[in-house]
């Protein structure tokens, strides 16, 4: 049986269509995936994202041990600052990308709702150092206020001054005398806040954010649009783009891998791979003329089968189909053209950075 | 609760069918434009071709799902609503009247009676 967010009950209120999404019955979309979309790109919406895992690390080796788990450099890490990482199995797959919080006492990581169980065995097996390790998924609750306007909302129920927090940096405070972590992050691409609070205390979060929101016409954005925004930006997603079986260098994500910060799990194989040369590269494409990839679908260049499609869509922004696929390093140049398998083959070409440039994130 | 109009013929894939001296107009049902949402593009049928009740004759994307456009019944493709092809969002709002996709030169009329009624209908997307 799925479970139910704190917020289970407003979705059926604002007549969300819900879905069976990572062990959750969470709502797809509202009003609609476009103008949901549009909402969050030109003003303020509010997603639900209670789904997304949380374990705390705690014990004076906290820092050592989180470094070892994953792959960016949490030593680097300021009081209240916060980073983008992954952790790696031995072979440098790729067992889940995360956000790591370095908090008073503790560091606090946000994985995907799927694969919450399993980082969470994975922490505890390779376990080392003095350390404890907590699940504190059931127990939090947690939406994204995100779009250009969310600063002026969350100005108006946060004390702190907002202008001070920075994109990647969190505050510990209050929202009507309830403890809440605050971020400057979101998935979206455009300014935004994560609000972390007791699941108990959900509701009443969600009413002080959505009556604070009401002179900005705020909104509950559904799972749907969260997938087209975070695609426009060409955020990975965990399932689709990066798993197992891909490395975090052929994904692109070579800027968390810092191999100078010591042992890691799955450094040893990674910097082979690294020096033996990539194979193959996650690249962004748009559609030239018609059609829409998906994915699983081949790819093809010089009538050869050349990767596959990760994730596809129709760009709300852009007004055209968009894709991420894995192909051969010599066809991942901005301009390159090649194929994709839809019913027919559709040419494609090769982009650069995110496919909406225009987000307002800080 | 998805709109259903009387007096249209329906098939199990979710178009429906008015049919009118021969000539056969089609969309996709309230239903189908709920489960789909966002429809972004469609690609209707030739005017022209032959088609055959049930084929595949066309593509309907939706932001998140891709979706096949069955032939309610077999004849030549007459027309096709170019204002839908421009915009398919119309899809959403209308899919009786102004989101109508294309119009069929029916072959046989007797075909007709292989669709389901608005009461069968009804009853296939209440077990959904």
């Amino acid at each position: 049986m799925a479970k139910k967010t704190p917020f289970y009950d407003k979705h059926l209120e604002y007549k969300g269509k819900i879905v069976e999404f990572a062990g959750f019955f969470m709502p797809i979309q509202f009003e609609g995936i476009i103008p949901e979309h549009n909402t969050v790109r030109t003003g303020v919406g509010v997603f639900d994202v209670s789904h997304m895992g949380e374990i705390e690390i705690t014990g004076p080796d906290r820092i050592k041990f989180t470094n070892y788990i994953t792959t960016n450099d949490v030593s680097k890490l300021a009081f209240n600052q916060l980073q983008y990482s992954a952790m790696l199995y031995p072979d440098a797959g790729i067992v889940d990308d995360l956000l790591v919080y370095n908090l008073k006492d503790r560091i606090f990581l946000v994985v995907n709702a799927a694969n919450t169980e399993k980082d969470y065995e994975w922490i505890l097996q390779n376990k080392k150092f003095n350390v404890e390790i907590k699940n504190l998924s059931d127990d939090i609750g947690q939406l994204a206020v995100q779009g250009p306007k969310s600063e002026m909302l969350m100005q108006k129920i946060v004390d702190y001054n907002l202008t001070e927090l920075k994109y990647y940096w969190a505050v510990e405070t209050k929202i009507k005398g309830i403890d809440v972590l605050l971020s400057r992050t979101g998935y979206t691409g455009e300014d935004g806040f994560e609000i972390y609070m007791p699941a108990k205390d959900g509701l009443k979060i969600w009413d002080i954010v959505f009556d604070a929101g009401k002179e900005f016409n705020v909104k509950p954005i559904g799972l749907g649009a969260r997938d087209t925004l975070r695609f426009e930006m060409r955020y990975c997603l965990y399932g689709n783009d990066i798993d197992k079986t891909t490395n975090p260098l052929e994904a692109g994500l070579g800027w968390i891998v810092k191999f100078d910060k010591g042992d890691f799990i799955g450094r040893d194989s990674l910097l082979k791979i690294k020096e033996s040369g990539l194979k193959r590269k996650l690249v962004g494409f748009e559609v030239i003329e018609k059609g829409i990839p998906r994915p699983h679908q081949k790819i093809y260049a010089d009538n050869n089968e050349i990767g596959f499609v990760t994730s596809g869509t129709f760009s709300p922004s852009l007004k055209k189909g968009i894709g991420l696929g894995y192909v051969g390093t010599q066809y991942t140049e901005p301009g390159t053209k090649f194929y994709v398998m839809v019913k027919e083959p559709i040419l494609v070409e090769v982009i650069k950075g995110p496919f909406y440039k225009k987000g307002t994130h800080k | 609760m998805a709109n259903i109009i009387e007096g249209l013929k329906y098939t199990r894939e979710h178009e429906w069918a008015k049919i009118e001296g021969g000539i056969a107009i089609t969309g996709i049902t309230d239903y189908a434009q709920s489960i789909l949402s966002d429809i972004v593009m469609i690609e209707p049928p030739k005017v022209g071709t032959q088609i055959k009740a049930g084929d595949a004759v066309g593509t309907i994307e939706a932001v998140k799902a891709v979706s096949d456009l069955f032939a309610p019944l077999s004849g030549e493709v007459i027309e096709v609503n170019e204002k839908v092809v421009k915009e398919p969002a119309i899809i959403n709002r209308d899919p009786y009247n102004e989101g109508w996709i294309y119009k069929i030169k029916v072959n046989n009329p007797s075909e007709a009676e292989n669709l389901l009624s608005a009461e069968q209908y009804k009853e296939l997307i209440a077990g959904h």
